[in-house]
């Protein structure tokens, strides 16, 4: 599977991840949040640039509670809890935030 | 998500030992097993890991894997302790034969000697070899 923007093609598994986290850029994660029918906002982009750097440093995509946990440290209480990443990822902030952001499925994630 | 999944209440919780014997590249056991642990995360229950071996290897700074053309998934053991795994024993005798210290490690750990070591495999309800 596939799809294209501007002439550059990228290529995506069977449930929609990108193959290549290479590939990602802000025009392929736009793409995939409308295929997942997100609206980006700058909270939307707050926890796809953390789990950016998350998985630059750790080589993972964080399990849920993980996550959670460490945007708490990171951006504060109010965000860092099941609710305000539900709100903004109704589809489970690992599987769709993750998704968004060019990384691959949560390992974990069943 | 196993995460968001209520447990049962009053689950019991088991020890769990994965021990880690091989070197990180060259056959898949390092990342299979790196992999078994973070999803043990999931179930709440009292998980440690020991390295042994070619084992210890795994923890080694400095890891590049360009040349062989696999991922380098080294930094992924920092991330253990975002997960709430925080007992990471080495052999000492393991280290010792390989001309390594504990300064050679990517994350914090605790020395055992293989006595040590046997003696807190011996206190495990579950050890899964890798």
């Amino acid at each position: 599977m596939s799809f294209e923007i501007n002439g550059k093609t990228y290529e995506t598994d069977e449930e929609g991840y990108l193959v290549n986290l290479s590939d990602w850029n802000e025009d392929a994660a736009k793409h995939l949040a409308v295929e997942e029918k997100v609206e980006l906002t700058d909270q939307h982009w707050e926890v796809i640039n953390f789990l950016r750097e998350y998985y630059n440093d750790y080589q993972i995509a964080p399990a849920v509670r993980v996550l959670t946990k460490a945007i708490g440290k990171k951006l504060g209480p109010e965000k860092g809890n099941s609710k305000y990443l539900y709100e903004l990822f109704p589809y489970g902030p690992a599987k769709q935030a993750c998704k968004i952001a060019g990384l691959p499925k949560p390992t974990g994630c069943i | 998500m196993m995460d968001e999944m209520d447990m049962e209440e009053g689950g019991v919780v088991k020890k769990f030992m994965f021990v880690n014997r091989k070197a990180p590249h060259g056959t898949i056991y390092a990342l299979e097993g790196l992999e078994v642990v973070l999803i043990s995360a999931a179930f709440d229950q009292d998980v440690s890991l020991a390295f042994c071996d070619d084992g210890v290897y795994e923890l080694k700074k400095g890891q590049d894997t360009k040349g062989i053309g696999v991922k380098n998934f080294s930094p992924t053991y920092r991330a253990l302790e975002g997960y709430d795994i925080e007992k990471l024993y080495v052999e000492k005798e393991s280290l010792e034969a390989r001309g390594l210290t504990e300064d050679d490690l990517l994350v914090d750990v605790q020395v055992l000697s293989s006595a040590e070591l046997g003696a807190l495999m011996d206190e495990q309800d579950v050890v899964i070899s890798f």
